[in-house]
């Protein structure tokens, strides 16, 4: 079996090939690479397509930074086998491995990427939450034209800045073929965070189905992935639990709306494999660990539509880093993980031998990934089950009442519509304004431009205990904070968040009852003092729109076709960017090129952040310090809402 | 079981109607391949667009393949949709009918080719023609119409086609069909189904008269095997009104029938 995987192995990378990957990997990293040779033999027994850092145990710690700063990387992207768990496909690897190689770069230092498309179609690498020239940002169609087939890109320029980062094909669909992997950049001076030893953690999503085919078949049967709907027994139980009247207008208000409460992730484990460094949950990779050691965990959610929840049963979580970015340490147990986004944790291992399990439920509960942490290798920990799927509610819906679920007999409990944070609130974010802000959208630059308002979105954040907004629990707390205009953004648009809310206090979906610690985004406080403390020349609303029957996604109603030109940013302004989500369900939101700082209350200390999860019925603000001409894109990062349109370029002159 | 006679009236709608499709497909992608070539969101003309938002799929749905079984001679029915086109430019060809299964006789109640425009969230606007014809042993009849309908999904998730007819003779008619899914399991789905019509005026030839005409009562109860593919048994009862019971009665026809079904509904 060995032997014939390694045949295998060998004559489909081809002489030319080894030579092109040690050479790539000796700019990479030595170290990766004599693992992976030591490896490659159960490696290739396995059929199994991983890189260095992803190797069972391969305990990648502190000193493996063999790389000398500036020395140049290549990547090779080309198709290869990949079979996760019992199937078997082609993915598009990066020096044939998914995940791709770990990027470990320095602050300060020039780097020079060579990347090379040996596919029979275009490429490129987007390097996720680097600041840096336009032109190197990877975008096929906004910063340059993509890398053709069988020619060689070079990315040149200065690391800025330090942390936990990503890469990624920008073309097509294809992410969802496994083209990414994960960027370490060490900081010049000393590492903030306290640790003995850390392991890179990707999450991801993989099927094997044509991403093309997925797609297909979402435009034909959106719920088609969803094997968790409400049915006829639910409602039996439902009844006998909450009262036949509250269960029935309980479905008659989801029907009337024509939206199904189950709608929790558009693609589920009934196609989906959830790996974690290209593994599934059977093969489970492990980590290695000494107790009592501190092992920082730096998790990158590489999928291409599934937000995890993350814990690690008996393990406190301490938060270090958001987007690559430190912030105060927040101790927690459990993490929601946006698509794109990053969060590095710190976790403090008892003198005790014994394994724990890095536990990433998909937020729709229709599978996991798993992988461990173990002193010795083989050793594993209990796997939890999966808990219940959870349900939307009538908050994610932006309506008045929190009627949701079993929550039929709360229909009189309704929200104040005035909360306490501070006068003006309403007048800042009151529905006159949002009516407005649905006009002007048939150019590129949608969003609708006003004066800054003092009172805005900071110091409103909601505080956890308080912003409870459970399903069949008391009405969501989270206070309001906008209301819808009568615009509804046109038959692109199936549902407005008539009330708005600042969600940034609640745990995501799922996360409210849970019994444990959850961070939320009011969790998050930058620990470095480079707070742009000018005050806002100017606001920008967008509203987050779609239609699920037709999968199709926008902006203010309107797919990136159905816009002429780009969003304008005037550089050297201070922007404020506000974003309402009138679905009903999470979306990622990805600006290249600058900071998004979340105004979740902290003044000075708000978080700075390439990636920004919206919750359904939320509206939420974001500062921009705009400092880098070019052109810039704009989107969500769930793969297939941008591919149908959820997409925008905005141009910094 | 198909008469050769019946084959060749098939193929003789075919004829008809394939090169109008061809046309109007044609006509669809052209329009239809929306992404205009320049949204100016490029620094450089020439380079490929970031995201391509709005390709051209299409579907196919045999919604029902039904064999029916009663006191009268059994039935072979069907029920088929087609859709090409982006988010709010769609060909449709829709499809419906029945016949004998010796083929001696039948009828293909709708050969439609629409336009269709999504004019709403859930609905779309659908205007085309329609081919129908009736056939026996001694009798073959058939008109052309205009049709008008709006598809979609009304609250509460029912299902809902509603087409108004002008036919080559000025007939006019309203058709109304609704549907609705009970999931038993997330597999099994029970699914009730009504059909009715009104017409305007008589239409001897094709059995249609003045008022209200009919109602059919469907019950299906299909298995996922895959969301694509489900076996189903179900239950269909209809009745014949007024003038339109009279004209069935007079070709010895029933106006009041219960039929078991059995079939499989596929898509791709």
């Amino acid at each position: 079996m060995a032997a014939q995987g390694a045949e295998r192995y060998i004559a489909n990378d081809g002489p030319s090939a080894v030579v092109q990957r040690s050479r790539s990997y000796a700019a990479l990293d030595r170290r990766d690479f004599l693992e992976r040779a030591a490896a490659g033999g159960l490696l290739a027994a396995f059929g199994w397509t991983l890189p260095a850092y992803a190797q069972p145990s391969s305990g990648l710690t502190r000193d493996t930074k063999d790389r000398r700063p500036g020395e140049p990387i290549d990547l090779y992207v080309r198709r290869a086998d990949f079979s996760p768990g019992a199937g078997s496909g082609k993915a598009i690897t990066i020096n044939d491995t998914v995940p791709g190689p770990l990027l470990r770069l320095k602050q300060g230092e020039d780097v020079v990427i060579r990347v090379h498309n040996e596919l029979d179609e275009d490429t490129s690498i987007h390097w996720h939450g680097l600041i840096l020239p336009y032109e190197m940002d990877g975008v096929p169609g906004v910063s340059y034209p993509g890398i053709k087939s069988g020619s060689t890109f070079t990315y040149s320029f200065p690391v800025r800045q330090s942390g936990t980062y990503w890469y990624h094909s920008h073309t097509g669909l294809q992410e969802q073929l496994g083209h990414y992997g994960p960027l370490i950049i060490d900081p010049e001076g000393p590492e903030a965070a306290d640790y003995d030893r850390e392991h890179i953690i990707v999450l991801s999503d993989w099927t094997f189905e044509d991403p093309h085919d997925v797609l297909a078949t979402l435009k034909k049967l959106a719920s088609y992935y969803n094997y968790q709907e409400r049915t006829a027994s639910e409602f039996l139980r439902d009844a006998a639990a909450n009262g036949l009247a509250a269960t029935v207008s309980d479905r008659m208000a989801w029907g009337r709306m024509r939206m199904s409460p189950t709608d929790i992730a558009d693609i589920t484990g009934f196609t989906y494999a959830y790996l974690i460094n290209g593994r599934d949950p059977g093969s489970n990779w492990t980590g290695h660990f000494i107790p009592g050691e501190r092992v920082r965990l730096r998790f990158i959610n590489a999928a291409t539509m599934s937000y995890f929840n993350v814990r690690i049963p008996g393990l406190p979580m301490s938060v270090v880093q958001a987007d690559g970015q430190d912030v105060v340490p927040v101790e927690t147990d459990e993490i929601q993980i946006g698509v794109a986004e990053t969060y590095d944790v710190v976790v403090t291992t008892p003198q005790v031998d014994r394994a724990y399990t890095i536990f990433a439920e998909a937020m729709d509960r229709s599978g996991f990934a798993r992988a461990t942490l173990a002193p010795r290798p083989d050793m594993t920990a209990p796997v939890p089950a999966l808990r219940e799927r959870p349900l939307r509610t009538m908050t994610d819906m932006g309506m008045d009442m929190d009627m949701s679920s079993m929550g039929g007999m709360q229909m009189d409990a309704e929200v104040p519509t005035h909360v306490g944070h501070g006068a003006g609130v309403q007048d800042a974010m009151g529905p006159s304004i949002a009516a407005d802000s649905m006009d002007s959208m048939v150019t590129g630059g949608s969003m609708e431009q006003r004066a800054p308002q003092a009172a805005a979105m900071t110091g409103m954040a909601g505080n956890r205990e308080s912003g409870s907004c459970v399903p069949g629990m008391t009405p969501c707390t989270s206070p309001v904070v906008g209301r819808h205009g009568t615009a509804d953004h046109g038959p692109g648009n199936t549902t407005v968040a008539a009330v708005q809310r600042n969600r940034l206090g609640e745990p995501g979906t799922g996360l409210a009852q849970v019994g444990h610690r959850v961070l939320v985004y009011t969790d998050l406080r930058r620990t470095a003092d480079d707070y742009d403390a000018r005050s806002v020349d100017r606001e920008l609303e967008l509203h987050l729109t779609g239609n699920m029957e037709r999968y199709m996604w926008s902006f203010d109603g309107h797919k990136f076709s159905e816009v002429k030109g780009a969003i304008e940013f005037n550089h050297g302004e201070r922007l404020r960017l506000i974003l309402v989500n009138d679905t009903m369900m999470e979306h990622p939101i990805h600006l290249h090129g600058m900071w998004m700082e979340l105004e979740n209350g902290h003044g000075s200390r708000i978080p700075r952040k390439h990636t920004i999860s919206v919750k359904p019925a939320e509206r939420l603000s974001a500062l921009i310090t705009v400092d880098a001409p070019g052109r810039w894109a704009f989107h969500c990062h769930l793969l297939f809402h941008m591919d149908m349109g959820m997409f925008r370029v905005v141009h910094v002159a | 079981m198909l008469h050769s006679a019946n084959i060749k009236k098939v193929m003789g709608l075919s004829a008809w109607v394939v090169p109008r499709l061809v046309i109007l497909v044609g006509l669809a992608v052209m329009s239809g391949a929306g992404q205009s070539a320049e949204t100016g969101s490029q620094a450089l003309p020439g380079w490929p667009e970031p995201v391509y938002d709005s390709e051209i799929f299409n579907y196919m749905q045999l919604d029902q393949l039904e064999y029916r079984s009663s006191d009268e001679p059994d039935l072979v029915r069907w029920d088929a949709l087609m859709w090409l086109g982006g988010d709010y430019n769609r060909l449709w060809v829709e499809t419906e009918g029945q016949m004998a299964s010796d083929g001696e006789e039948g009828e293909l109640e709708r050969f439609d080719l629409e336009y269709g425009r999504l004019i709403a969230p859930f609905w779309d606007l659908q205007g085309g023609i329609r081919y129908q014809r009736n056939w026996s042993v001694g009798a073959d009849r058939d008109r052309v119409a205009a049709v008008l309908g709006l598809h979609g999904l009304a609250p509460y998730k029912f299902e809902i086609e509603a087409d108004l007819l002008v036919s080559e003779d000025a007939d006019v008619q309203v058709q109304l069909q609704a549907t609705y899914d009970v999931l038993l399991t997330q597999r099994l789905i029970f699914q009730p189904r009504l059909e009715t019509a009104v017409a305007a005026s008589d239409a001897k030839d094709f059995g249609i008269g003045e008022g209200i005409n009919s109602f059919r009562l469907g019950a299906r109860l299909r298995y996922e095997i895959r969301r694509e593919f489900a076996p189903y048994i179900g239950l269909s009862w209809s009745r014949k009104f007024g003038r339109t019971a009279d004209f069935a009665r007079a070709e010895d026809e029933v106006v009041k029938n219960l039929e078991f079904v059995a079939g499989i509904r596929i898509w791709f």
